[in-house]
């Protein structure tokens, strides 16, 4: 039954993909459209005393500029993870009427004739805007004299999310040693490669609103779209395009979501709007940047007795649909693979005058595995052992699962429902042949070289619930269509769930086709984030498709007068066991199955099925990251020399999509460790607005050898497919493994490192510091 | 003098066009003339996504006028495939997952393209350098080195079996 | 992100270049590779009125031995100088800084003439040119007039030429026997403009006494600058390691760079002296073994 599951096929995606025949919705081509720009606040807080479209207007090309007052009274947008109803006046409106609260907020759309003239009559926009104090630095925000961003709210303070379990304060004053450390994750994101985009037309005659371009859960974001319009859901249809790589911030619902519809229902021809690279480092959403004061309490072995975290997570202007997701998750995932009975977390969320924050891959896992790693490696020092011992000595044992971490993830409590740690410890640490990484490390050393080597340990979690649809049809042609709620990304999940339909069903894999991000096709779905396409979305497929089985096989029973036990349905044909020449198509059960055609007792018409598979815990992946690096101490530069992932993520649909995807995260993970930071100056105003200034990394910075070995040894006991997502787990302990080696290969010169990215800079200026 | 008419050929079609002297080459074969494989990702010549073949030689459409191409000769994604056989170049990338989200992708056919014709035998480093001026934000570029290397192989045994002696 | 309105002129001599920079004046631009100049008007940093592009003048494209030396016609693409075999044997430091400009598809189109005249501090071939002593030629109506690499660079993208003068031709001296050069640099990423980028070029005599030495920095300053005051301590010695490590202390010593995004003054003024020393180092045992 496993023909497709488990094996590398190539892509169905791919073909159209590599002749230039995707369809980006830059690529959308309709009759007469028009082209929107956005004009975007200049000052990161003040006080909006006009804003007039007079000038612009009368620009020849441009057919209209909506201002804030144009608007109406519109709500703001929401989302669903607020902690409390208060914060409700913290979400952002789509274009603030009295105050703007960072740089990039729009404050007027204009529509041109192309693109070229929407820019000019951009400069024409005249925006009186009065200058307000600034919090320029989140962890400022909480200062009394702080000037306060929502002043409804009253205070800075976002939130205070705190997670504990036993007695933190006893454990620590009786643990044997104290360790502590302060650390921080700088403000980065996810920078896929197309920005973000949406064309929006609206049919007079029949009131449909058509919106093309957002992606990762349309159906969640036409209905935020009919509530904050005030229109019929029915009558507004999202249609997913091709997308330039999702990493969580594509997809969420942004102010641009509201606006350009909103003007193509006011406008006589449909409107496109392209966020152009400038706009995106601005707009859409940022992430990671927190500060994290903790402290363990240790045995002389390394044995962790209790860990402290006191973090505060700067949140930006506004609370974000997806906001509080990595705060919440940092805390979550702090304890990590390692069993602590004691702990105490407390996360300060605080509003700043930057760019609201989201989720990027792997939200929170990323930071708080880099709190947690680089201070175990701080452990080790301090009681003079091994790194890589401390960490065995620490491991939740495979025998421990189900794991009850104690912590919540989203209000749920974190139990992690299987893996094997130190074995996949183990396993990276044959991959890297840590003896003779250390010979080269100690030659190397002889010869006035740095290397160093470093480890980190993440789980990581997938298959958001709490439910994903599938529909499976075979139609008369005896093709089969997928259509699932769920979102493609870049990730490849037209094949991966095509793999799942064809072994379930028995179909062969080029009749399957898979359709999804159509609310006008499909009528419920969740969507694609938080690695839960493959898990909830494969298996709602996986059931969809053997209940469509079970029918053909039904049906061809009944065809063939043949018991349903002697059929064997493959390749997209039925058989009786033992009779080969006597076999029915799929395409033949599809007719017969038609309306009108005369069908077991009971039995609807249609070759087709849906499931909703409904899920009520995540599953944990898990990865085991070793990296060696080489530091000149002289420029600070840092060249990773080999990097290893050893990642477990349950069954594998498809290896080839799962290696991408973990090659994928970990060179994004190089670019948090080594070069990306979205930097502000003291005034709150972003520095980094170009691929100049914003680093992402290219191949001349891949690590001299990549090493990725997924293994398979803990399937999820919580679906069919016994499948955890692999979309996030790549990227998670790059940035603390590399730090680790790092610091270990300064050794000598005594350094912490204590904050990211890992510049030429930071890293000379922590040589300097050790040498004065 | 803000607009002018120019002719040029793409994918080895002849287009006369009128266009404004301001426009990107890129913005030009995209809206004007339909080509919407040659994609832009950064408008500022860094990200590699608009890369096409101009008279021979690699370079990006957002920093060209699209009058600067007047007479020259484009070659884009969409003319890489000939007809329904795809380059050796695409089929490496598919048979070795050289892309997922496919955005960059066309500028890096583009780019090894132009290479592989001035670069029959690159080594593994040379490889490396050319796909730096690329980015890709999901592949973390390992496959895509690997399919370069695939397409090399294939288009070196093309060429010795299309030797005198045979392969 | 797209370029404001301007007028645009693509003459094909450069009489008929200098005529429109006559009129034009102070409105007008000079398009060469435009690997500056468009993303400088895609992100509407810069607004001409008028744009005169110089790439249909095919008569400012080539490489000529000169003097022992080259002229280097401005048009000639940075891709041509990496390639040209006379480049390489006539002023090898050239051949060794270009591969660290931008990529393939930037040398494709960049221009010799285009990234002098951009004059960024931290870009590789103007501190080539003022390592080399090199001398730039600059025409207009008003007549030709011939700057060194010293006076043609003013500030941070600023240099002496005119309004209405091109910059249409640059002169280098070649490297005599026994000479050596090397180009080494630091940036964040490969093809990025350099945190520190040093050219230095080192010339023996019969002894191996160092009878020439030059060195030029890149990104600590508005200029690229000579820091003869150190290298003249070469000068009369056979340098080793504890010379050249002097030499790199002196080269550090002496500046006083800018910080940025990228780099502290502290780091960068610290890396030259680094830089000074391995390329000097780099540049000496080429020489030592005959030059290049």
């Amino acid at each position: 039954m496993s023909r497709y599951v488990g094996q590398p096929v190539r892509r169905k995606e791919d073909p159209r993909l590599l002749t230039g025949s995707g369809r980006y919705v830059g690529d959308v081509r309709l009759g007469g459209l028009l082209h929107a720009a956005i004009f975007r606040s200049p000052l990161p807080h003040a006080r909006i005393v006009r804003v007039d479209g007079s000038r612009a207007r009368a620009l020849p090309g441009v057919i209209a500029v909506f201002a804030p007052g144009d608007l109406g009274e519109v709500a703001p947008i929401p989302t669903t993870l607020a902690p409390r109803p208060a914060l409700k006046a913290c979400f952002q409106p789509p274009m603030p009427r009295d105050r703007v609260r960072y740089v990039g907020e729009p404050l007027a759309v204009v529509v041109a004739t192309d693109r070229y003239v929407a820019e000019d009559a951009l400069e024409l926009i005249d925006a009186e805007l009065e200058s307000l104090p600034v919090v320029a630095d989140a962890r400022r925000g909480l200062a009394p004299e702080a000037p306060i961003l929502h002043e409804a709210l009253g205070t800075n303070l976002a939130d205070r999310i705190v997670m504990s379990r036993g007695d933190v304060e006893r454990a620590l004053r009786e643990a044997p040693r104290r360790i502590r450390g302060a650390f921080a994750v700088q403000r980065h994101t996810g920078v896929p490669m197309e920005g973000r985009g949406l064309l929006a037309a609206f049919d007079r005659g029949t009131g449909v609103l058509t919106v093309w371009g957002p992606t990762k859960m349309v159906h969640r974001n036409r209905s935020i779209l009919a509530d904050l319009l005030g229109y019929p859901e029915h009558l507004i249809r999202f249609i997913e395009t091709d997308v330039g790589g999702g990493f969580g911030l594509r997809g969420e619902f942004y102010p641009e979501d509201f606006l350009i519809p909103w003007a193509a229902m006011r406008l006589p021809a449909p409107v496109r709007w392209l966020e152009d690279r400038r706009e995106h480092f601005l707009a859409t959403n940022h992430s990671r940047q927190q500060w994290h004061e903790v402290e363990m309490g240790v045995a002389p072995d390394g044995a962790i007795l209790a860990f402290t975290d006191q973090a505060l997570v700067d949140m930006g202007a506004y609370v974000r649909p997806n906001g509080f997701v990595a705060p919440d998750r940092t805390a979550a995932f702090l304890p990590g693979p390692y069993r602590i009975e004691h702990y105490a977390f407390e996360i300060a969320c605080v509003f700043s005058n930057k760019t609201p924050v989201g989720s990027y891959r792997g939200p929170g896992r990323v930071e708080s595995t880099f709190v947690r790693e680089r201070l175990i490696d701080l452990v080790a020092r301090e009681l003079g052992l091994d790194p890589v011992d401390v960490r065995r000595r620490n491991f939740i044992e495979a025998g421990a699962m189900p794991y009850a971490v104690g912590t919540t993830a989203h209000g749920r409590p974190v139990v992690y429902d299987s893996g094997d740690y130190r074995a996949a410890f183990e396993a990276a640490l044959r991959e890297l042949d840590l003896e003779a990484a250390r010979k080269r490390q100690a030659e190397a050393r002889r010869q006035g070289r740095y290397l160093g080597i470093g480890f980190a340990c993440v789980v990581d979690s997938s298959g958001v619930g709490p439910w994903e649809s599938a529909r499976v049809v075979v139609d008369r042609t005896g093709q089969v269509v997928v259509y699932s709620g769920t979102a493609g990304l870049g990730q490849g999940i037209e094949t991966t769930l095509a793999q799942v339909c064809a072994d379930a069903l028995g179909a062969r894999l080029e009749d399957v086709t898979v359709v999804h991000g159509d609310t006008g096709l499909i009528p419920f779905g969740i969507g694609s984030f938080g690695s839960r396409a493959a898990v909830v979305g494969g298996s709602a497929v996986f059931e969809a498709a053997r209940k469509v089985r079970e029918k053909a096989v039904r049906i061809a029973a009944r065809l063939l007068e043949a018991d349903p036990g002697d059929l064997v349905l493959e390749d997209g044909r039925v058989t009786v066991r033992g009779v080969p020449d006597r076999a029915l198509t799929l395409r033949d059960l599809a007719r017969a199955a038609l309306p009108g055609q005369p069908l077991p007792a009971g039995m609807e018409p249609g070759l087709e099925a849906t499931h909703y598979f409904h899920i009520t815990d995540v599953t944990y992946p898990y990865g085991m990251d070793a990296a060696l690096v080489e530091v000149d101490p002289e420029t600070g530069m840092v060249r990773v020399l080999k990097y290893v992932i050893v990642a477990d993520v349950g069954r594998m649909i498809n290896p080839l999509i799962v290696d991408g995807q973990m090659v994928g995260g970990m060179v994004q993970g190089l670019g948090a460790a080594l070069l990306e930071e979205l930097a502000y100056d003291e005034g709150g105003q972003l520095l980094t607005t170009t691929f100049m200034d914003y680093l992402l990394p290219t191949a001349a910075e891949l690590p001299a050898e990549v090493v990725v070995r997924v293994t398979e040894a803990a399937p999820s006991p919580g679906n069919p497919l016994g499948v955890k997502g692999a979309g996030e787990g790549g990227i998670i302990a790059v940035p603390a493994a590399v730090a680790n080696a790092v610091e270990d290969a300064l050794a000598p010169f005594g350094v912490t490192v204590t904050a990211l990215p890992l510049s030429p800079d930071r890293v000379l200026g922590l040589v300097r510091a050790s040498r004065r | 003098m803000t607009e002018r008419t120019i002719r040029l050929s793409v994918n080895g079609r002849e287009y006369e066009r009128r266009v404004a002297v301001r426009w990107t080459l890129a913005d030009f074969l995209r809206d004007e003339l339909g080509l919407t494989g040659t994609h832009l990702g950064c408008e500022h010549g860094v990200c590699g996504a608009c890369t096409v073949v101009m008279n021979g030689a690699a370079v990006r459409s957002c920093l060209l006028l699209a009058v600067q191409a007047q007479g020259a000769e484009i070659r884009t994604v969409e003319g890489l495939a000939d007809g329904d056989t795809l380059h050796p170049l695409q089929e490496a990338f598919w048979e070795h997952h050289g892309l997922q989200c496919g955005f960059c992708t066309p500028g890096i056919l583009m780019s090894f393209a132009c290479f592989l014709e001035e670069h029959p035998a690159p080594s593994d480093a040379e490889i490396r350098e050319a796909l730096a001026g690329n980015l890709c934000r999901c592949t973390g570029y390992v496959n895509i080195e690997r399919a370069v290397r695939a397409a090399v192989t294939k288009l070196a045994g093309g060429r010795a079996g299309a030797g005198p002696t045979g392969a | 992100m797209k370029p404001p309105r301007f007028e645009y002129f693509d003459p094909t001599t450069v009489e008929a270049a200098l005529d429109l920079l006559g009129e034009h004046g102070e409105n007008a631009k000079v398009l060469a590779g435009g690997q500056s100049l468009m993303p400088l008007l895609n992100f509407r940093l810069i607004r001409p009125q008028v744009l005169v592009d110089l790439n249909g003048i095919g008569a400012l494209a080539y490489v000529r031995p000169c003097d022992g030396g080259l002229a280097l016609g401005a048009l000639t693409r940075q891709r041509a100088l990496e390639r040209s075999a006379v480049v390489r044997e006539r002023c090898p430091l050239v051949a060794q800084a270009v591969p660290f400009i931008g990529h393939a598809a930037i040398r494709n189109r960049g221009t010799i003439g285009g990234t002098l005249a951009h004059a960024d501090p931290a870009a590789e071939l103007p501190a080539v040119v003022t390592a080399l002593g090199g001398t730039l030629v600059l025409r207009s109506i008003r007549g030709e007039r011939v700057l060194p690499a010293d006076r043609f660079f003013v500030s941070y993208l600023t240099t002496a030429a005119a309004p209405d003068e091109i910059l249409v031709e640059v002169r280098l001296p070649g490297a005599g026997s026994r000479t050596g050069s090397a180009f080494q640099e630091v940036s964040r990423r490969h093809g990025d403009f350099a945190l520190v980028g040093v050219a230095a070029i080192v010339s023996l005599g019969a002894d191996d006494v160092c009878t020439a030495a030059s060195v030029a920095v890149a990104g600590v300053g508005p200029v690229p600058l000579r820091v003869d005051d150190a290298t003249r301590l070469l000068l009369g010695e056979k340098p080793d390691e504890r010379t050249l490590a002097e030499v790199g202390r002196r080269v550090s010593e002496q500046l006083t760079p800018d910080a940025d995004l990228h780099a502290s003054s502290e780091y960068r003024k610290q890396v030259a002296g680094v830089l000074a020393r391995r390329a000097l180092g780099e540049a000496l045992g080429k020489a030592r073994g005959g030059g290049a």
